[in-house]
């Protein structure tokens, strides 16, 4: 998967959980947080959406690596790619 | 026998609702927890269940109507409620005697179902189908219209709140046309549910509003919850004489406890430090009475089982509390799967009217946003309120030694005509008490 098909999928979740959320809205640069009050619970779903549907396990201690779009399929990309 | 369901009341300040859509139809089977029906407040969408088995006989109102809580929207076929003797006279007007169904109705000036009544003893919508003269709820003016008009008010449906006979319907009976469902000619006549109307407004009008989108609340949605968050809160600080306490809790043991666990188990079953307060909060209030009930007409009581409701906050403002039901005697995991369901239906729009009307007592974290504590604010009829601050590395004092450790600080507004700060600190302590050891025997012990 290239970094535009992960991106659109990492969108596609992320709008999943957050019904609210504009995908063509999101600041890659900017912590999820930041833009639309991304509060624990989004974040625990956020992984759980990500092993079910990339097969990715994220630990809680690597959520930082989830707090912007940016990191997020940064982390994403090499998590694939090693796996 | 053939009762009406009728339109709930899901929350002490609801007066209209909107069906937005059925689940069932005529025929359609039901049985105890089914969700029949989609309402449309001004908490969101709520998916409403009926607490009976049976058939559905008719439907009498349309989606997209809002109708006055307690109005009849349909009739439904209900299984082994056999008639008794004591209730042969039904509808005959022969003064029979209230049936246990309806003992626990008629709270007095609001007229709304108590939250907790709600559920266990009188259920949602469920109201004995036209009753008798001894039972008749009729306005004063219906009742003088009754009088001149020569109708007798024992023959009447009535199709205001839990089942009031209005003077429309009185007007209607002389004409000889049929009561409920509310009129249609009233559509469009722009009754908004806020402020509340008073009584004699109530029955009147019947408003079409679009169904909302499924996955996400609108403008108008946010706007009305937005007025039932004031109505709510202004009662509050109109009503309820606030007493304040707050506690700093070191729970660096809980939050070590909390990511072990969490690194062990699949994402699907990882824990946040929340759901740890959700249960201490509900394993607290098994111990120390005063704070899990309702205050209505002047007394306090205390409810028989412990639904923690946990303020959600919704996305570009707007907040709702709906209940974790039976709290205290759910394990953690099951805790925390209703704990995500909850929130994500919440933010969608979707929850149950059990949910909304259960809590027994909220608790409010602010622990994803950099505040400290958080001075709550009850929700009426509920007598207390639990907040809790961000979990933050802090300089703290143990056995002599500044050291730096995980701090949470507890808050608790509760109920001055209920509790004092004594027993306030007996609850907010034993609350931190259990937060701070999840693993102690003192949760597997309750």
């Amino acid at each position: 998967m290239d970094r535009a098909a992960l991106t659109t999928r990492v969108l596609t979740l992320l709008t999943e959980i957050a019904p609210d959320v504009d995908p063509g809205g999101v600041i890659a640069a900017v912590n999820f947080r930041d833009q639309f009050d991304f509060d624990s619970m989004d974040t625990l779903n956020f992984a759980i959406a990500l092993h079910r549907e990339l097969g990715v396990d994220v630990p809680e201690a690597e959520y930082s690596q989830l707090a912007s779009l940016d990191k997020c399929v940064e982390y994403l990309a090499g998590k694939l790619h090693a796996g | 026998m053939r009762i009406e369901y009728r339109m709930p009341a899901l929350g002490a300040d609801m007066d209209y609702g909107t069906v937005v859509e059925w689940h069932v139809q005529p025929g359609s089977r039901f049985k105890r927890g089914d969700v029949v029906a989609v309402v449309e407040t001004d908490k969101g969408a709520i998916d409403v269940e009926i607490f009976e088995e049976g058939v559905v006989a008719q439907l009498l109102v349309q989606p997209g109507t809002k109708v006055p809580v307690g109005t009849p929207l349909a009739l439904i076929e209900v299984e082994g409620l056999a008639p008794s003797p004591a209730l042969a006279g039904e509808g005959g007007g022969e003064g029979s005697s209230p049936s246990p169904a309806l003992a626990g109705e008629g709270g007095g000036e609001g007229s709304f179902p108590s939250p907790a009544l709600a559920r266990e003893r009188v259920p949602a919508g469920r109201v004995r189908a036209p009753d008798s003269s001894a039972r008749v709820r009729i306005s004063p003016a219906a009742r003088i219209r009754a009088k001149e008009l020569g109708v007798d008010i024992s023959t009447l449906t009535g199709s205001g709140p839990d089942g009031a006979v209005t003077r429309d319907d009185v007007e209607r009976s002389a004409k000889g046309m049929p009561s409920p469902p509310p009129s249609p000619s009233k559509l469009g006549e722009g009754v908004e549910p806020s402020p509340p109307p008073s009584p004699s407004k109530l029955g009147e009008g019947a408003e079409p509003s679009p169904p909302p989108s499924p996955s996400k609340l609108g403008e108008g949605e946010k706007k009305t919850m937005r007025d039932a968050i004031a109505a709510s809160m202004s009662r509050s600080k109109r009503e309820i004489p606030h007493y304040y306490l707050s506690l700093t809790a070191d729970v660096t043991h809980a939050v070590d406890w909390l990511a072990a666990h969490n690194a062990a188990v699949p994402v699907t079953e990882r824990l946040l430090f929340a759901a740890l307060l959700v249960k201490a909060v509900a394993l607290a209030c098994r111990h120390e009475k005063g704070f899990s009930g309702f205050y209505r007409d002047g007394r306090y009581e205390e409810a028989p089982a412990v639904h923690v409701g946990v303020a959600v906050a919704i996305r570009g403002g707007g907040l709702v509390a709906p209940a974790i039901l039976d709290t205290a005697i759910k394990p953690l995991p099951t805790l925390m799967q209703e704990f995500r369901d909850i929130v994500a239906r919440a933010r969608a729009g979707r929850l149950k009217a059990s949910e909304l009307a259960a809590p027994t007592i909220i608790l409010t974290s602010l622990g994803d946003s950099p505040v400290e504590s958080v001075f709550p604010i009850i929700q009426p009829p509920q007598v207390a309120i639990v907040g809790a601050g961000a979990v933050l590395p802090r300089p703290w004092v143990c056995d002599g030694q500044l050291v730096v450790r995980q701090l949470c600080t507890l808050s608790l507004g509760a109920d001055h005509r209920v509790t004092d700060g004594r027993l306030g600190a007996q609850f907010l302590g034993r609350i931190a008490r259990l937060v701070a050891a999840p693993d102690s025997p003192e949760w597997s012990a309750t």
